[in-house]
């Protein structure tokens, strides 16, 4: 171990030439790839979702490649090499979180929306409010990770390419970069081109940590409780780090942790998100479960990679500091540079692809939600819709970009851990109340995710994570009035009684739509298809909705391709005014629906617009009916408004 | 199936699907499973939490070599997701996906027999 002394300089380990090498390639192959798949990305489907078109399996790959980031990977593996035990229990409560999403979430949100959690809202409750408040969670929700995992580049990758830690312009060069690469995946490569960039990452991350946890079992006869006896030796804590205790001394703040981890995940909207490229909630289930056996394998990995670091890099390498780089480290110790430049390139390729999720998730929440179905009420075209998701993306990277630099340094733990507090409390209660509460109104819906994210955010600025203590974020203020750094413990329960309360104080809710709603998350009916790549016959454009308002958005270019009209068409009407408009939608837009008012449609119409072929309002009275050839465009409910169609 | 009911969506009345005893018995199925195990398996990882946050000593005993009770309650964890994964997978193929495609067909035969939907 002449690498003492280089190890413990953290700094220069390694050549800067095999690091950058490793990573140079994943990036050229990632973008070939990207490229290439991009030139089918024709739709809005395609953009936002891959057309519902991936596999089960490599869904669930994806899935695995959009959750473990460099949080899991680096941090949990950093944190049980520095503190042991403690570290574990971070993975415990990412793995057990999965459940809730296979037992309760996955499936009946596959059947009920179509790109955005604010689809699924809008199917009983007023469309404008609750798309603004589910665009707003997801957005708070997508940059804190966002920023989190930026600042973290800034760090590993100079790390990697040993940039010093004083050279902030630098780092920042860095951040600069990850930051453009990461939009240059998601304005090219849409849905799909992320989700192949996830995929490969997902099995490069796998591959690397098998490689090396074997290796590591491999110096102690595949005997885990060998590595651990040697890591109590060579751990300053001894056998302390086979216990808990020794990272949280704050019994509550660790169980509002473990509370914040375990209800966090199935309210992430990038991970939420992920469910709609799959064509039906079967798909959706296979994805989940493929996600929880690569992950749970995966955590089990990162126990003997923190567990050897602590075993085999000489004592007081890894400090509260560089704790990050206990993985890469060990590569180095195992298999000098070139083992070192591979676990790089996936650390890499990690960051990036999470990145990237979280950014085409955030643009999709923007343009569909906010664009499409605020300020345009639904009267946008899919292109238009697709051009906009593309500029918010755009504009996401710059804020990243611009966070990352400015959060260089900070705690990325706590970052991660605010994300996931606030999934939890402004997502989960609504999302769960909605697809299982015949009561639950719109009402109920904002109080729960507005009340959420205020109150979780509040409780933060307030914590000892912020201020207040030598670890926090400003050590030499304080202002720390709140005991616990994760607020999960109060904001959570609060979350979820806000949504009582409000919808008990709100009007009764539609049960016409609930019903709708329950029947097609239970049996898919309904639900959106894969859209493969569609030639789509020629139809005579047909007139959107007839009725009342609507007008045909679609605007010239259509010819082609007439399914869009539908999409386009919106019921412009004022609320109650547009019969037609259909029922579902147009009650999420214009509202009622919570309320107990809206309703006024006549029953009668069809939905316009399904987006599709669902004749519009009276059965096919326009429109000729062709058969549709891509399914989605049947029957989707409330997106219909703006319709996939193809968009271009 | 088109009986118009107060906001009818279109011509299917998904109330009177809602309220049919094949629907009821498949969602009394789905639910009689997935929430009893989602409160298992909250109630056993909030046990581990809780031993881990007020039973330090415990979870340091060490059962053999320095396998300690934490690192197997943890593991355990890891069996009892591996395994809840399982069952639900098997229980949703033996018992959900049969009725609920039925009914898909039923809901979705309706729509286009109201020409609703496909032509």
């Amino acid at each position: 171990m002449t690498a003492d002394v280089v190890l413990a300089r953290a700094d220069e380990v390694g050549s800067v030439a095999a690091n950058l090498g490793f990573f140079l390639l994943f990036v050229i192959v990632t973008l070939m790839i990207v490229l290439r798949v991009s030139r089918t990305n024709a739709t809005r489907a395609d953009y936002y979702t891959g057309g519902h078109a991936f596999t089960g399996p490599q869904n669930g790959t994806a899935i695995a490649g959009d959750f473990l980031s460099a949080a899991s990977f680096l941090g949990i593996a950093g944190a049980i090499a520095l503190y042991g035990y403690d570290g574990f229990l971070y993975s415990i409560g990412f793995l057990v979180g999965w459940l809730m999403a296979l037992l309760l979430v996955a499936e009946l949100l596959r059947n009920t929306g179509r790109f955005t959690m604010g689809d699924v809202l809008a199917f009983r409750m007023r469309q404008r409010p609750v798309r603004a408040a589910a665009a707003t969670s997801t957005l708070i929700v997508s940059l804190f990770y966002l920023i989190a995992q930026m600042a973290g580049a800034g760090g590993l990758i100079s790390l990697l390419l040993q940039i010093p830690a004083d050279d902030r312009f630098g780092q920042a060069m860095v951040i600069v970069v990850v930051g453009g690469l990461m939009v240059v995946y998601v304005l090219f490569g849409g849905m799909k081109g992320t989700t192949w960039v996830q995929i490969i990452k997902a099995g490069l991350l796998l591959t690397g940590s098998a490689v090396l946890t074997a290796w590591v079992l491999g110096r102690f006869g595949f005997d885990l409780s060998a590595v651990m006896a040697r890591a109590t030796e060579n751990s300053e804590h001894g056998e302390a780090v086979l216990g808990p205790g020794l990272q949280y001394v704050n019994k509550v703040d660790f169980i509002s942790l473990g509370l914040a981890l375990v209800l966090g995940t199935a309210g992430l909207p990038h991970i939420l998100m992920r469910f709609y490229t799959v064509p039906s909630a079967k798909e959706a289930r296979r994805s989940v479960v493929w996600a929880i056996w690569l992950i749970g394998t995966f955590y089990l990995f990162t126990l003997v990679l923190g567990y050897g670091a602590m075993a085999l890099l000489p004592p007081g390498t890894i400090t509260r500091e560089n704790q990050n780089d206990a993985a890469p480290l060990l590569a180095y110790e195992l298999g000098g540079e070139i083992m070192l430049g591979l676990i790089a390139a996936v650390a890499f390729a990690t960051i990036l692809a999470v990145v990237a999720g979280l950014t085409i998730t955030a643009s999709a929440s923007f343009a569909h939600d906010v664009y499409a179905g605020i300020l345009r009420r639904g009267k946008a075209s899919p292109d238009s819709e697709v051009r906009v998701a593309r500029a918010t993306a755009l504009g996401i990277g710059l804020i990243a970009i611009a966070g990352g630099i400015i959060a260089n340094g900070q705690n990325v733990a706590f970052l991660v851990a605010l994300a996931f507090a606030v999934a939890a409390s402004a997502n989960l209660p609504t999302i769960l109340f909605s697809l299982f509460w015949k009561r639950f109104n719109t009402t109920g819906a904002l109080c729960s995710i507005y009340g959420g994210v205020l109150i979780c955010v509040s409780l933060i600025v307030v914590s000892p994570a912020v201020s207040g203590s030598p670890t926090s974020m400003l050590p030499d203020s304080d202002f720390a009035v709140f005991p616990l750094s994760n607020p999960g413990l109060v904001s959570i329960p609060a979350s979820f009684l806000l949504g009582i309360v409000g919808t008990l104080l709100g009007g009764r809710s539609d049960a016409a739509r609930y019903a709708e709603m329950e029947v097609r998350s239970l049996t898919g009916a309904g639900a959106v298809r894969a859209t493969t790549a569609p030639a789509p016959p020629p139809r005579p454009r047909a007139v959107s909705a007839t009725s009342v308002g609507a007008i045909p958005t679609y605007n010239g270019s259509d010819d082609a391709r007439p399914r869009h009209t539908s999409a386009a068409a919106g019921p412009t009407a004022g609320a109650g005014s547009g019969p037609a408009r259909s029922t579902r939608r147009a009650g999420d837009l214009f509202g009622g629906s919570g309320a107990a008012g809206a309703g006024p449609l006549p029953d009668a119409p069809e939905p316009v617009a399904q987006d599709t072929h669902r004749p519009a309002n009276g059965a096919g009275r326009h429109r000729p009916v062709a058969p549709p050839e891509n399914p989605n465009e049947l029957t989707i409910p409330h997106g219909s408004l703006f319709d996939p169609g193809p968009d271009r | 199936m088109s009986s118009p009911s107060p906001r009818s969506t279109g011509s299917i009345d998904y109330e009177q699907v809602q309220a049919s005893p094949e629907f009821q018995e498949l969602r009394g199925r789905l639910r009689r499973f997935v929430f009893p195990m989602t409160a298992i398996f909250l109630t056993w990882y909030l046990v581990y939490v809780g031993l881990a946050s007020y039973a330090p000593g415990f979870m340091s005993f060490q059962v053999f070599g320095t396998i300690t009770v934490g690192l197997l309650v943890g593991l355990g964890q890891f069996v009892s997701t591996f395994v809840i994964t399982t069952l639900y997978v098997r229980f949703a193929e033996r018992e959900i996906d049969g009725p609920a495609a039925e009914l898909r067909e039923r809901v979705e035969a309706g729509m286009a027999g109201n020409g609703e939907v496909r032509a």
